[in-house]
């Protein structure tokens, strides 16, 4: 009896969006007579950011400073449509529909800005709030003198309308192939794990993964995600279950003292590269990178008790009773 | 004729200041803040002291206030993160939690704070070992701890430099 050390690997394919009957978000853009925009989309922030890195592409497709945009989310009674927050879709879609609001917005800003300056819209720009005329930095007004000329004066909204749609595709069939997703992004993970033959409980030493996100709007919040989704991964692996006896409803947990998730001594060691190769078609190349962080870690350390001990538990959670049944079943081949 | 609860007079000090609830009898210190005194930033999640986002500190020891009576709390002090600090006033923890990104759905946050609080009111310079076990009673589902364990190490550099608290 002892303790065997193993090293597995495993690797996913995540695709951002579904197919479903196509699959569109909507968003508008409209700025107040302060010069802020606000962004108002039915999608919605549970925790991984996105009102910040939609606040990130609006302030970049208006040309306006963060501070300037406020993102409204989550009332599906008064927001555009959305499908939902689901299928690591919500910043490629809402953010390609947030740059197509964004974008008409602009070029209602330009022209009423265009009116106010004596200039043709396609000469002037607009970089952190401020529109001035193309090679000619001295000529400038404010988004914010901007929007109280369009509210008071001109007596137009400064607002655009989004939406982006990924068309069902249909599947092929003579061959069953489907165009489902928009874009996929990949990641590599290696476990190194260790196993006590003796009691069959398994210890997570090291989680390190290689990932291909796409382009990273706010790579804090894309570490955020990565490092959120290894310490989930590893307890879908090792520790949580909702029926541990299945079809049976016996033992089934009721609380947080029966339904076990890692706390903060229960941490390998993690460590994570990202690469960026950006999408064709992601809002500035942007690929999702939410659920697939709990994907490659289950496998990999599956393959690494396997490493370790020369067997494969393929039900999930590898319980310490269920690696020293496997064991036992190997030892009387 | 329906039975009338018996009510209580609970007074306590409040984050520095005193305060008297009217409560109904075993009505918990987490319900008092939320509903009767509507202190938010303390969570209510799983209400059987599973999940630590309930956690305020009691006379400057940690607990769980779904877990305590709070006729218990009579003429004791409370303090919720609310009381360490706010907008504007930012303690170091919330300000280092804020620029770790230590925060993801934020329901676990508030208790993190106050078991971090309490950990470095007694061990101004702890270890990354230390902080992990402080933490052991506060789940969190989205950020891995990472995030969070960095933060405290770098509210605690920053404390020891005499950031004003």
């Amino acid at each position: 009896m002892s303790v065997m050390r193993g090293r597995g690997i495993a690797s996913a394919n995540y695709p951002t969006g579904m197919n479903l009957g196509g699959d569109p978000t909507q968003a508008l853009v409209f700025c107040q007579p302060t010069g802020t925009f606000s962004v108002k989309l039915a999608s919605t922030d549970l925790g991984q950011g996105l009102k910040t890195v939609i606040g990130q592409i609006a302030a970049e497709a208006l040309g306006v400073p963060l501070e300037s945009v406020v993102v409204d989310t989550g009332d599906t009674d008064s927001a555009p449509h959305d499908m939902g927050t689901f299928a690591s879709r919500a910043t490629h879609r809402a953010g390609n529909a947030v740059i197509m609001a964004a974008t008409e917005a602009k070029k209602v800003l330009l022209e009423v800005a265009a009116e106010e300056m004596e200039a043709a819209p396609e000469d002037l720009e607009v970089r952190d709030g401020q529109v001035s005329v193309k090679g000619t930095p001295q000529r400038t007004m404010s988004v914010f003198d901007i929007a109280l000329a369009a509210h008071f004066k001109q007596g137009r909204t400064i607002s655009g309308r989004g939406i982006y749609l990924k068309p069902k595709s249909a599947i092929d069939p003579e061959t069953g192939a489907c165009d489902p997703d928009s874009t996929e992004a990949h990641v590599t993970t290696v476990a190194d794990v260790e196993v006590d033959t003796e009691t069959g409980e398994v210890t997570v030493l090291r989680l390190a993964s290689a990932y291909e996100v796409g382009r990273q709007v706010n790579p804090q919040m894309v570490q955020g995600q990565i490092t959120g989704g290894a310490v989930m991964g590893m307890a879908h692996t090792l520790m949580e279950s909702v029926f541990p006896y299945y079809p049976a409803l016996d033992h089934h947990p009721g609380n947080f003292g029966e339904y076990v998730i890692p706390t903060a001594v229960d941490l390998p060691e993690l460590h994570h590269v990202v690469l960026e190769y950006p999408s064709s078609n992601g809002p500035y190349g942007v690929k999702g990178v939410g659920e697939m962080t709990a994907n490659s870690p289950i496998p990999a350390i599956v393959n690494a008790i396997h490493d370790a001990v020369g067997v494969f538990v393929t039900e999930l959670p590898v319980t310490p009773e269920k690696v020293l049944r496997a064991l036992r079943a190997k030892e009387q081949l | 004729m329906a039975t009338q609860l018996a009510t209580h007079i609970v007074t306590f000090q409040l984050n520095g200041r005193p305060h008297a609830v009217t409560v109904a009898p075993l009505t918990t210190l987490r319900t008092a803040l939320r509903e009767d005194l509507h202190l938010h930033a303390t969570k209510a999640g799983c209400g059987q002291g599973g999940c630590g986002s309930c956690t305020v500190l009691l006379d400057n020891e940690l607990v769980l206030s779904c877990l305590v009576p709070v006729t218990l709390v009579d003429g004791r002090s409370v303090t919720t993160l609310e009381g360490i600090g706010g907008p504007g006033r930012l303690h170091p923890l919330q300000e280092a939690f804020h620029d770790h990104f230590a925060a993801q759905c934020g329901y676990c946050t508030a208790g993190m704070i106050m078991a971090a609080k309490w950990l470095l009111d007694r061990n101004p310079n702890p270890t990354r070992a230390e902080i992990q076990m402080a933490l052991a009673g506060n789940l969190c589902r989205c950020t891995g701890y990472v995030p969070i364990i960095e933060a405290i190490e770098d509210a605690a550099r920053r404390m020891s430099k005499g950031v004003k608290r």
